[in-house]
């Protein structure tokens, strides 16, 4: 069993509604070092408020998130901002910036978040590019990248910053199916690292061999939570064996 | 060997004299219209409430009456509260504020249209506000704006002969004391389009390098 130490983040009892709905609903989470999350369940259940929650990209309306036993105060600016520092973000829709080459994207952070100075934050933005495999790509724009590619340039960019914990909303959702398994590679090639990770994901290859525990969120909660060993045993009534089984059989109708 | 008349040598002379106050007054202008268009676009699309208030103001005066008459408040009216500009700095002060105003409507515009993804993807790296708005949204949106500030400035050379009325004798200037010497109206202000057409196509070869020089693909054509 893990011990408090080990732990590297906490949510505690996080709300958030927009307008009179209720997106959250108490909400709490609990990481280790290492470990890696996968969020299943059905579209508007909350999994995107969560994770944009845990870096406040959505400040949340109560609860409270420790990062390394450290609580942040939702009302300080620079808590925020230090918050989103150290734990990386990797959105469906890459959200790149589109106006900078693929080695620019990932320098301008280093250069103006960490203050790297501009020698140092190519050579690591150059270590990160081959570690997904864009090495030949740095002076490509996003336009010119594939959705693939995009994808694997917002992990790059996400790494260079060095982060705790790496957040993962739908990475694959927006994907072309021929080019999903690049990134698949790459995610799984981020495990084998050990980097923590909490991922909102349908890819049910990544859910099977990737998860220490499942979280099934509905309406705004955490219905069901366990290993995946346990949850999707045969034989099993959970409602995440359900939602695995009907992505199977969408997977297989696909192939 | 080939010699103009009296009448043309010193049409060109005069014209020659008021081109070049033309490109005095034009050069200022843009410059201070694009950077006062910049900074009021972003102010009215970010600001706070009071901030936004006084830009919108600032935008819905210089925008909602005739140049002119900004002219004639600038030269005329301001020596009544004890400001005297020379005809030159009069006019370049009305054309900043004239084109700023335009200009930062385009900004803004350009600001609005930038995909929300853009501010998520920075500020999850540990962005503040102001360095999202700074180095991610301002660089694009000016890709963006680049067509619509060029047109403006287009328009700006030629609402430059406006100076002429507050007594800085530029391009139109010059034309219209020679044509009124001679009387001679068809060739002084033939000549005189010929003068602004040849700037605005200067102008429009500068604007297409700069085009060209910040083009991005995904940005504008492609």
């Amino acid at each position: 069993m893990m011990t408090e130490t080990d732990q590297i983040l906490r949510v505690t009892d996080i709300s958030k509604s927009f307008g009179g709905n209720t997106i959250l609903n108490a909400v709490s989470v609990k990481l280790a070092k290492g470990e890696i999350k996968v969020l299943i369940g059905p579209s508007g259940g909350g999994k995107s408020t969560l994770l944009q929650c845990i870096n406040c990209l959505v400040v949340p309306d109560a609860g409270a998130i420790e990062l390394e036993n450290e609580t942040i105060d939702f009302r300080r600016k620079q808590d925020l901002y230090r918050l989103r520092q150290q734990v990386g973000m990797i959105f469906q829709d890459f959200n790149l910036f589109d106006h900078l080459t693929a080695l620019d994207n990932i320098t301008i952070a280093l250069r103006r978040v960490k203050k790297m100075d501009k020698n140092q934050a190519r050579q690591r933005a150059r270590l990160e590019l081959d570690q997904v495999g864009l090495g030949d790509k740095e002076a490509l724009y996003p336009a010119q990248l594939s959705g693939g590619q995009k994808q694997r340039l917002a992990i790059a960019r996400a790494l260079a910053m060095d982060p705790k914990i790496l957040l993962l909303d739908e990475p694959t959702s927006a994907l072309d199916p021929t080019l999903i398994g690049e990134v698949i590679a790459v995610i799984k090639g981020l495990a084998v690292k050990g980097m923590t990770m909490i991922m909102a994901t349908h890819q049910i290859s990544l859910i099977y061999n990737l998860a220490d525990e499942i979280l099934f969120m509905e309406n705004g909660r955490i219905v069901e939570q366990g290993p995946p060993a346990a949850l999707l045993a045969a034989g099993n009534t959970s409602r995440s064996q359900g939602f695995c089984d009907r992505l199977n059989e969408l997977a297989e109708v696909d192939g | 060997m080939f010699e103009l008349s009296p009448f043309y040598q010193e049409l060109l002379t005069s014209l020659n004299r008021g081109l070049l106050m033309s490109i005095a007054l034009i050069i200022p202008s843009a410059i201070g219209g694009v950077l006062i268009g910049i900074i009021a676009g972003s102010l009215r699309t970010f600001g706070d409430p009071v901030v936004k208030a006084i830009g919108d103001t600032y935008a819905a005066i210089f925008r909602g009456t005739p140049l002119v008459i900004q002219l004639f408040i600038l030269y005329f009216g301001l020596p009544n509260i004890g400001i005297y500009l020379s005809p030159y700095v009069a006019a370049v002060v009305g054309f900043t504020l004239c084109s700023g105003a335009y200009q930062s409507e385009y900004v803004r515009g350009a600001l609005l249209s930038i995909k929300s993804g853009q501010y998520l993807g920075a500020q999850a790296l540990g962005f503040t506000t102001l360095q999202v708005i700074f180095w991610i949204i301002v660089p694009q949106a000016v890709r963006r704006a680049i067509h619509g500030c060029g047109n403006e400035i287009i328009y700006l050379i030629k609402y430059s002969s406006l100076a002429f009325i507050v007594t800085c004798v530029e391009l139109t200037g010059e034309g219209k004391t020679i044509a009124t010497e001679y009387f001679r109206f068809t060739e002084v202000f033939t000549i005189l389009g010929l003068y602004y057409l040849g700037l605005v196509s200067l102008a429009m070869v500068i604007l297409k390098k700069i085009e060209q020089r910040l083009y991005v693909p995904g940005f504008g054509h492609n």
